[in-house]
C-alpha cells in the first residue's frame, strides 16, 4: 500500500524536498487546509503579513539577499489579486519566487463564488509560469516543476494555485529525484559557443575604447559569477560600469568602476558608453532607463552581449555578437581563453587603451555626483552619504522604495559585495523598500538593514511596520522626507512649468509618533548638525526604528538625461537645464 | 506620443510577413498564454489556427500568420520559445518550399442563374459542393489566402450569404521536417 498524503501535507513536504525555511503569507478561506497543516512542520517558519503585496516583496528581499527563492502563501481571490504587484515586479527585476495561492474548490470554479477570481488568468503575463492544479496526484510534482522553472534560466516568479478540495484529497507524492530528467531540459547548454568566445576575444584584443555594461544578471548567476567578472576586469583593466540591479557585483570602490550609468547614472559611464568602440554588456538588457534616446545609443561601438535569455538579445539595441549563456559559464570560458592566448594582456594592451582612461579621467573630474551642501538644511544626498559613511564597516543590507531618494541612494551609497542592494527597478513599485527589507531581515537575521526610503513611497507598504515588530526584525526605515513625491515634482519643475500638480502631501503623518503607534523606536533629524548623531542612535537600537530626516524639499536629482537626448547630452545641474531641454524633448519626457 | 515618460525611435522599418508555426503542449491555458503573448506585447495576428496534431505525446500544432519588423518578429519566435508548454518554434518561409493553404466554407443564396455564374467562378479553384438547394450552395473550397480574398470579393455580388474560414496552415516541402533547436 502506497503512503498516501494530502494535498496540504504535500505542499509542507515539496517545502522541505527544496530546502524552504521560511514562507511569507497571510490565511484566508481557500487556504486554510495548508495553515493547518503548519503546526506539523516546525521547521517551516511563516512570516505573518499584514497585506499580501508585502508578502511577495519580502519574498523577493529574502530572494535577493539570499540567492534562495521567496516562497509567499496567499489565500483565492484578493489574497491573489494582491499579490500581483510584486509578482509582476519579481518577473521584472528576474527574481525567483514560488506563489502558492488558494483557490475556491474545483466544484465551484467559475461560478463566481465567493473569493473566487480567475488566478491563473490575471498572473499569466506576470509570471514565468502558472498552474492550475486539478488532480492532487499532480500536486507535488507539479510543486516542485514550480521551483525548477522559477530558479533556472532567467529567473522569475511562478505560480501554483490549489483548490481547496485538492488541498484535503489524498494522493501519490512524487519524489524529486523522479523530476531529474525535466531538469536536464530546463538546463540546456549555457557555456557560450567556443566560437562566439574568440570572437569575443579578438574584439577585446582589438579595441582601444573599451566598456564593461554589467547588470542584475551577472548577480543571479550566484557569486562565482561576481568573483569572474572582477578577475575579468582585472585582467583586462577596462573601465566598467553597471546598471541599477547589477551594483554590488563589482567594487563600487574601485577606480576601475564608472559608477551607475543610465539617466542618473554617472557622467563619465554615460559618456564612455556613448564614445566606446566596444561594449560588452554581461547580464544586462538595454533598458530604456539605460539607454537614454535609442537611435543616438552608443554610434560607434561593436557591442557583445552576454544574457540567458535569448529574447533579450536584439530586443532593443542590435548586437554584434551575442553570446546565449549563463555568466558565471560565459566568464570562465572567456578569461581562460585571454589568459591563453594573451597572456599579460593587461600589460600588453595598457598602452593602447591609456588615451581612453585619460579621456575617462576628465568626464570624472567634472564629479557629476557633486551637490552644494548646506549647513541649514539636510540636503538628501549628504544624508546618504552620511548614512554610507557610517554603515560601510558594518556589511549592511540595503533596499529603497522608488523616486529621488532611490537615485540618491545608488549614486551615494558604495556596495562593495553582491546581494546587499535590493531595489525595484523594472517596475518601479513604490512600497517595495519596506517589505523587502522584511524579508532580507528574515534571510539575514545578525545583519543591519535598511530601507533608504521616500515618505510617499513608504506610506504605501508601511503596516508592514507591524510585521518587523511581531518579529523582532530591526530594520531601519531612513526616511529622505522632502514632503513629496520628489521625482514627479522634479519633472513637473522641468517640463511642466512648475506646475506640481498633486505631488505635494499635504497631510503626512508625524512618523516618530508612526513609529510609536507600531511599537517600534522613531527619530527624527531636522539639522544637518544633528544627522551624524542621530544616525548613531539609529543603529544603536536593537528593534525597527522609523527615522525621519527632514531634508530639502526642491533639491533635484542630478546628473540626468532628459529623454529624447543620448547619453552624451547629460544635463549636470539646474543651471544646465534651460539651455539642454529644448520643447522638442518636453514633448518625448 | 505627447509629453509620455517615453522617447521613442524614428527609425521606419519594413514590414514583413510570416507564418509562425509553434509546437505546444496541449493542456489548459496553452493557447491563452500564445494569444496573450501576442496582446500582451503588441504583435500582429493575422489569423490563427490550432489542432492537437499527435495524441500519443498530447502536442497541438498552432499556426499564425503575423507580421512586423525583422526585430518584432526575431522576438516573437523568441518569446514563444521562452513558454513553459511550447516544445518548437519554425518561421516558414513565404517561399517556394512552403506550402500555404487555407480552407473556406462559402454559402451563396441566390437565383438560380446566379447560383451557376457563382459556381463556375470557383471553377478556378479546387471545390467542393457540399450542400446544394435550390436557393443556395455551399461550397468547400481550399487555396491561398489571396485566393480565397478574391473569390469572396467576386461571390458577394452573387449573393454570397456567409463565409467561415480556417486561417492559413503551411508545411515545408520535400522531405524536411522541422527539428527541435
Amino acid at each position: 500500500m502506497v503512503n498516501l498524503m494530502s494535498g496540504a501535507e504535500m505542499v509542507f513536504q515539496v517545502l522541505k524536498d527544496q530546502g524552504v525555511n521560511h514562507i511569507f503569507g497571510y490565511p484566508g478561506g481557500a487556504v486554510l487546509p495548508i495553515y493547518d497543516e503548519l503546526k506539523n512542520h516546525p521547521k517551516i517558519k511563516h512570516i505573518l503579513v499584514r497585506h499580501e503585496q508585502g508578502a511577495g516583496h519580502a519574498a523577493e528581499g529574502y530572494a535577493r539577499s539570499s540567492g534562495k527563492p521567496g516562497v509567499l502563501l496567499v489565500t483565492s481571490g484578493p489574497g491573489a489579486t494582491n499579490a500581483v504587484t510584486a509578482l509582476t515586479d519579481a518577473y521584472m527585476d528576474s527574481v525567483p519566487l514560488v506563489c502558492i495561492s488558494g483557490q475556491v474548490p474545483t466544484h465551484l470554479i467559475g461560478t463566481d463564488a465567493f473569493q473566487e477570481c480567475d488566478t491563473t488568468g490575471i498572473t499569466r503575463p506576470c509570471t514565468k509560469h502558472n498552474w492550475l492544479v486539478k488532480d492532487v496526484n499532480k500536486l507535488s510534482s507539479i510543486l516542485h516543476k514550480a521551483f525548477l522553472v522559477a530558479t533556472t534560466g532567467r529567473p522569475g516568479p511562478v505560480l501554483v494555485d490549489i483548490p481547496k478540495d485538492i488541498q484535503f484529497k489524498k494522493g501519490k507524492y512524487t519524489q524529486v529525484k523522479a523530476l531529474k530528467k525535466q531538469e536536464k531540459k530546463l538546463n540546456i547548454k549555457l557555456n557560450g559557443e567556443d566560437n562566439s568566445i574568440k570572437k569575443a576575444v579578438e574584439l577585446i584584443k582589438k579595441s582601444s575604447k573599451p566598456i564593461f555594461y554589467t547588470g542584475g544578471g551577472v548577480i543571479n548567476s550566484g557569486p562565482k559569477a561576481t568573483e569572474l567578472l572582477r578577475e575579468l576586469v582585472s585582467i583586462t583593466r577596462f573601465p566598467i560600469t553597471s546598471t541599477l540591479q547589477g551594483l554590488g557585483a563589482f567594487p563600487g570602490s574601485d577606480n576601475q568602476f564608472l559608477g551607475m550609468l543610465g539617466m542618473h547614472g554617472t557622467y563619465e559611464a554615460n559618456n564612455a558608453m556613448h564614445d566606446c568602440d566596444l561594449m560588452i554588456n554581461i547580464g544586462a538588457r538595454f533598458d530604456d532607463r539605460i539607454t537614454g534616446k535609442i537611435d543616438e545609443f552608443s554610434p560607434e561601438s561593436k557591442k557583445i552581449h552576454i544574457d540567458i535569455d535569448p529574447s533579450s538579445i536584439n530586443k532593443n539595441v542590435n548586437v554584434d555578437l551575442a553570446i546565449v549563456g549563463d555568466v558565471k559559464l560565459v566568464l570562465k570560458k572567456l578569461i581562460s581563453s585571454i589568459k591563453e592566448k594573451y597572456p599579460n594582456f593587461a600589460e600588453s594592451n595598457k598602452q593602447k587603451i591609456s588615451s581612453w582612461w585619460k579621456q575617462i579621467e576628465v568626464w570624472r573630474k567634472k564629479n557629476s555626483l557633486g551637490f552644494v551642501n548646506s549647513k541649514k538644511v539636510i540636503k538628501p544626498q549628504h544624508a546618504v552619504q552620511r548614512l554610507y559613511e557610517l554603515t560601510k564597516a558594518q556589511d549592511a543590507f540595503i533596499t529603497t522604495e522608488v523616486g529621488q531618494h532611490q537615485m540618491w541612494a545608488a549614486q551615494h551609497y558604495k556596495f562593495n559585495k553582491p546581494n546587499r542592494w535590493m531595489t525595484s527597478g523594472g517596475l518601479g513599485t513604490m512600497g517595495y523598500g519596506l517589505p523587502a527589507a522584511i524579508g532580507v531581515q528574515v534571510a539575514n537575521p545578525e545583519k543591519l538593514v535598511i530601507d533608504i526610503a521616500g515618505e510617499a513611497s513608504v506610506l504605501m507598504t508601511m503596516q508592514e511596520m507591524s510585521t518587523a515588530v511581531q518579529y523582532n526584525l530591526p530594520i531601519k526605515i531612513f526616511i529622505l522626507n522632502n514632503q513629496y513625491m520628489g521625482m514627479v515634482r522634479q519633472w513637473q519643475e522641468l517640463l511642466h512649468e512648475k506646475n506640481y500638480s498633486e505631488s505635494y502631501t499635504a497631510a503626512l503623518p508625524d512618523f516618530v509618533k508612526l513609529a510609536e503607534a507600531y511599537g517600534c523606536v522613531g527619530l527624527r533629524a531636522n539639522k544637518p548638525e544633528e544627522l551624524d548623531e542621530k544616525i548613531a542612535e539609529m543603529l544603536a537600537v536593537n528593534k525597527p526604528v522609523i527615522f525621519d530626516c527632514v531634508v530639502d524639499k526642491m533639491e533635484n536629482c542630478y546628473p540626468m538625461i532628459p529623454s529624447g537626448k543620448p547619453h552624451n547630452q547629460m544635463l549636470l545641474g539646474d543651471k544646465d537645464k534651460e539651455d539642454k531641454i529644448s520643447e522638442e524633448g518636453k514633448v518625448l519626457v | 506620443m505627447e509629453k509620455s515618460a517615453y522617447s521613442f525611435s524614428t527609425k521606419k522599418e519594413k514590414v514583413e510577413n510570416h507564418i509562425i508555426v509553434v509546437w505546444v503542449d496541449n493542456e489548459a491555458g496553452v493557447l491563452a498564454r500564445v494569444v496573450g503573448l501576442f496582446s500582451g506585447r503588441g504583435y500582429n495576428i493575422d489569423s490563427l489556427t490550432v489542432a492537437k496534431v499527435d495524441k500519443k505525446k498530447n502536442i497541438s500544432r498552432i499556426t499564425i500568420a503575423t507580421s512586423g519588423t525583422f526585430q518584432v518578429i526575431q522576438q516573437i519566435k523568441l518569446q514563444l520559445g521562452k513558454l513553459i508548454p511550447v516544445h518548437k518554434v519554425a518561421d516558414f518561409p513565404k517561399n517556394k518550399k512552403t506550402i500555404l493553404r487555407e480552407m473556406a466554407l462559402l454559402k451563396v443564396v441566390s437565383s438560380k442563374a446566379k447560383l451557376e455564374k457563382a459556381r463556375k467562378l470557383c471553377k478556378k479553384y479546387k471545390y467542393t459542393i457540399l450542400d446544394k438547394t435550390e436557393k443556395s450552395l455551399v461550397l468547400e473550397i481550399s487555396a491561398l489566402k489571396k485566393e480565397i480574398d478574391e473569390l469572396v470579393k467576386k461571390l458577394q455580388p452573387l449573393g454570397l450569404a456567409s463565409t467561415s474560414r480556417t486561417g492559413v496552415v503551411a508545411m515545408t516541402k520535400g522531405s524536411e521536417v522541422y527539428k527541435q533547436q
